[in-house]
């Protein structure tokens, strides 16, 4: 290995007490729903939901960055793993939750209703 | 030893195999790729369940009452506490994963295998939980009624409490006995009968009139909502919650059982959706069988450790390019945690 490690047990243990935290905080408001995010939307999902994507997604960040070490690889490196991952991910999602809501549509005010 | 790790003789040789694009070994570059094409597929799958639900958004079972069980807390509802430590556990298995990276980058054998086995531990720990969240998925908890549409129909007390089938259902005598191969010609299987018939059912709820029918469908609290008149008039109060209709509604409901559910396989299942379960069967099933996958390799590699076959390499890499997979898994599961049990 060209590049010196240093020992960054430190930093491990920081990450792994911060994942734990996000986790408990997840579950927290998971099972209190306060009303006032559950209940208001903002881009057709509530708040909550928005919420609990964020954390996850710097969990996610917490993982890739110090667990599996992307902060001491190159950039090209770094690009070449999250670029397609962030654009193709969020155009699926896109695609197929829009999908999802327009078949809901369809099922509830078209003239052939979902009514069983 | 030359084609698994790249020492520092080839290097420099453009065409000699020790020219490293992104400066990362032919093998951790490969490990990378494969992650961002299983990444893919997790999303698709994720995507797809994401689809269902938006399809289904106003019948889609809720999460914190399926994932309610914790162990030795019978009866108690416990929402996504067992799924809580179920992720806690995997995270901890990361950090000694990455630990044991750090300490081979010391080239301490020791210390590598010691937390190589503690990550092999939490994987084990991190199967078996998941195999006692499947037992108790599939085995059920209250039981449902399907109608001929193919909707679930569940049953609550006049305060709304969830009502088990067994609690109520009569018992008549009209036994209807398991058919199988030997006892007729043509028949060849059936699936297993469920505990009550509908007829059962509907006997034991003609005797309780304290009960009534909760649907699929979530309350809204939206004007529609209010003047709908089969829904019961004072238990539909908060919004997001499973709509409870009146006696009467519930009977007229009722009449239009089907069959009994009871628990979940992938056909039918007592929470919903009948795409609920197939996709918590196939996704938190392939995340599983990732998660096995990376038990196995973890032990080939820790048996390497023990044999000395990478101290005689110089370099503990291979741990590495483990160590990018097994936190791979870990990073899925954060979201199907989210996907699942959360949203």
């Amino acid at each position: 290995m060209s590049h010196e490690h240093v020992s960054n047990t430190k930093r491990i243990w920081f990450v792994f007490g911060l994942l734990s935290v996000i986790t408990v905080v997840e579950v927290i408001f998971g099972i209190f729903k306060p009303e006032a995010l559950h209940l208001n939307t903002f881009l057709s999902m509530n708040y909550l939901n928005w919420l609990f994507i964020i954390l996850t997604i710097v969990k996610a960040y917490y993982i890739v960055w110090a667990f599996m070490h992307m902060e001491g690889e190159t950039a090209s490196l770094k690009n070449a793993v999250v670029t397609p991952l962030v654009f193709l991910i969020l155009y699926l999602f896109f695609i197929l939750l829009v999908e999802g809501d327009y078949i809901y549509e369809v099922f509830t005010n078209s003239t052939i209703k979902w009514n069983f | 030893m030359g084609t698994t790790v790249t020492t520092a003789k080839s290097e420099g040789k453009t065409w000699g195999g020790g020219n490293e694009p992104m400066k990362a070994s032919y093998g951790k570059l490969m490990m990378w790729f494969f992650i961002v094409s299983d990444a893919l597929t997790f999303s698709g799958f994720l995507a797809a369940y994401g689809l269902s639900r938006f399809k289904f958004i106003e019948t889609w079972p809720l999460p914190d009452e399926v994932y309610n069980h914790f162990p030795f807390l019978h009866g108690v509802d416990a929402p996504m506490y067992y799924v809580a430590l179920m992720t806690f556990i995997l995270i901890f298995s990361s950090v000694t994963m990455v630990l044991a990276v750090d300490a081979g980058h010391q080239l301490k054998k020791g210390k590598v295998a010691f937390y190589m086995f503690l990550t092999i531990i939490g994987g084990l720990i991190f199967l078996g939980s998941q195999a006692w969240e499947w037992k108790n998925f599939i085995k059920g908890e209250y039981g449902a009624i399907e109608t001929q549409g193919g909707s679930i129909l569940q049953f609550v007390d006049n305060e709304g409490n969830r009502v088990k089938l067994e609690e109520f259902a009569a018992i008549l005598a009209e036994d209807r006995v398991q058919d199988t191969r030997d006892k007729g010609v043509w028949f060849s299987s059936e699936g297993s009968l469920p505990s009550f018939s509908v007829a059962e059912v509907q006997a034991g709820f003609k005797a309780h009139p304290e009960l009534l029918i909760r649907t699929e469908k979530l309350y809204e609290a939206t004007e529609a909502d209010k003047a709908n008149k089969t829904l019961h008039p004072t238990l539909n109060t908060k919004p997001k919650h499973k709509s409870i209709l009146t006696r009467e509604a519930s009977e007229d409901m009722l009449a239009k059982a089907h069959y009994v559910v009871e628990g979940a396989n992938l056909k039918r299942n007592e929470y919903g959706s009948r795409l609920f379960a197939d996709f918590f069967f196939f996704i938190t099933g392939f995340h599983g069988f990732h998660v096995f996958t990376g038990v196995l390799i973890n032990i080939i590699v820790f048996f390497n450790v023990l044999l000395g076959t990478y101290e005689k390499r110089r370099s503990y890499e291979m741990v590495e390019k483990v160590g990018l997979y097994w936190h791979f898994v870990d990073l899925v599961w954060v979201f199907v945690f989210t996907f699942f049990y959360l949203v």
